[in-house]
């Protein structure tokens, strides 16, 4: 099992059943082959759609039916399709169950850094300073170090996406929630020691007691 | 009722210089023949106010391609690299919105609020240069509202009254958008009789649509 798969299926854990989830581009999109068949949600694709559905065949597609990727999607039945000011209001106003997201960086904060780098890479921020800011959980999903060098830091030195404490970090080597005091270890990923996290991560780790490690 | 127009001449009503709300998502719900008649008629200085700028190629991607547009509003511009280098070289002016932020702005030119309050980008390099309001113990930015010149709405279907329907994620801010052109443009696929388009399905009602474009050949 690759570093993105653990991620994605210890994610899929987390969701919750009959709840409106959003996964963001990228690994975070990979979350939904790994949901249990009996846990029936909606995913919702911020450009305007509740009811999200897989790809479809080839010479199937709707150009008017696509992700907020620009992918083609097909839609379940019971979806709805919105446009931006309802997509963004469900984020904003507490409707939005879930959030998965993928990140540059977090810190001991547990504040997110995931839409630029100064002078390198100037994307734009999307829809995801909405998402942290509004989302009612909102999971981090990301492998653990960049290039060898650690993304789970004191304090973020990239950009902010928004000032709130995200819910929970899930990476191929642990998972990790942001408390009051700290980033506190739940789980360590298949195969790494606690001693491991700990060498791959730049912030201080708070651990009580025996740490399990994933059931995947 | 109102004479549907060609896209050419549709062009010749936007001058350069001018601010336009155009609508899509990465091209999808975009208005393609009011662009690439943008593009025909070489269009310059524009002050593009959209989601993103798609790709090169595609969509608003050609206008950027074309050196039609001197200003980006925008939430995302990471799938366009010619938007990129254009902003770094100086060649445009890029203003980075969050994507609630965007449609909620131009939501408020569209309907008269003088603003809205948002959580979003507190502590953030949004909140720079903009005023902080407490709302019982919350902290929220006030965004000012964002209008255009013009609106170029994509739709999926329309009457000659000018009632607009949309498809799927074709939505996206073509709806907000029309509330908020001075002059407001549609582009439908289709065209249908007066009274085909049952009246809980129009979105955009015709007294927001100044010009129909003719339907697409």
């Amino acid at each position: 099992m690759d570093a993105k798969e653990i991620i994605a299926r210890r994610v899929a854990q987390e969701i919750q059943p009959e709840t409106l989830v959003n996964l963001g581009i990228g690994l975070p999109s990979m979350v939904a082959n790994f949901l249990p068949k009996d846990v029936h949600v909606f995913f919702q694709a911020e450009n305007g759609v509740i009811g999200l559905g897989a790809r479809p065949p080839e010479g199937m597609e709707d150009p008017d039916l696509t992700d907020a990727g620009g992918g083609f999607v097909t839609a379940v039945p019971g979806a709805a399709s919105i446009d931006s000011a309802m997509s963004f209001g469900l984020i904003r106003g507490g409707h939005l169950d879930t959030t998965v997201l993928g990140g540059l960086q977090i810190d001991e904060r547990g504040y997110l850094a995931n839409w630029m780098i100064p002078g390198k890479m100037v994307p734009g921020m999307g829809g995801a300073m909405d998402l942290v800011a509004g989302a009612k959980q909102v999971i981090v999903s990301m492998v653990h170090t960049a290039k060898g060098k650690p993304k789970i830091l004191h304090e973020c030195n990239l950009p902010l996406t928004a000032q709130r404490r995200v819910s929970l970090i899930v990476t191929e080597m642990a998972v990790i929630e942001p408390v009051e005091d700290g980033l506190l270890l739940k789980e360590t990923g298949p195969g790494v020691t606690v001693d491991d996290v700990i060498s791959a991560t730049e912030a201080n780790l708070i651990i009580r007691g025996e740490v399990p490690s994933m059931q995947l | 009722m109102k004479q549907a127009i060609k896209a050419d001449a549709a062009a010749d009503l936007i001058p350069d210089g001018a601010s336009l709300l155009i609508g899509g998502f990465m091209g999808v719900g975009s208005p393609h023949r009011l662009i690439d008649a943008l593009v025909a008629r070489e269009a310059r200085d524009l002050t593009v106010i959209a989601n993103d700028t798609a790709m090169p190629g595609t969509g608003i991607g050609k206008l950027i391609t074309s050196g039609c547009v001197s200003k980006v509003i925008a939430s995302h511009i990471g799938l366009n690299p010619e938007t990129q280098q254009k902003m770094i070289s100086g060649e445009i002016d890029v203003d980075l919105v969050p994507q609630g932020t965007l449609v909620e702005r131009i939501r408020a030119a569209g309907v008269g609020l003088g603003g809205i309050l948002t959580p979003t980008g507190i502590g953030t390099l949004v909140e720079e240069g903009k005023q902080s309001i407490t709302v019982d113990g919350k902290d929220y930015l006030l965004e000012t509202p964002l209008a255009g010149d013009f609106a170029l709405i994509a739709a999926h279907q329309a009457d000659y009254v000018g009632n607009l329907e949309y498809s799927l994620t074709a939505h996206n801010f073509n709806p907000i958008m029309a509330m908020a052109g001075k002059t407001v443009i549609a582009e439908p696929h289709t065209i249908v009789p007066v009274g085909v388009i049952s009246p809980d399905s129009v979105k955009t009602p015709g007294i927001l649509i100044d010009h129909l474009l003719e339907r697409a050949h």
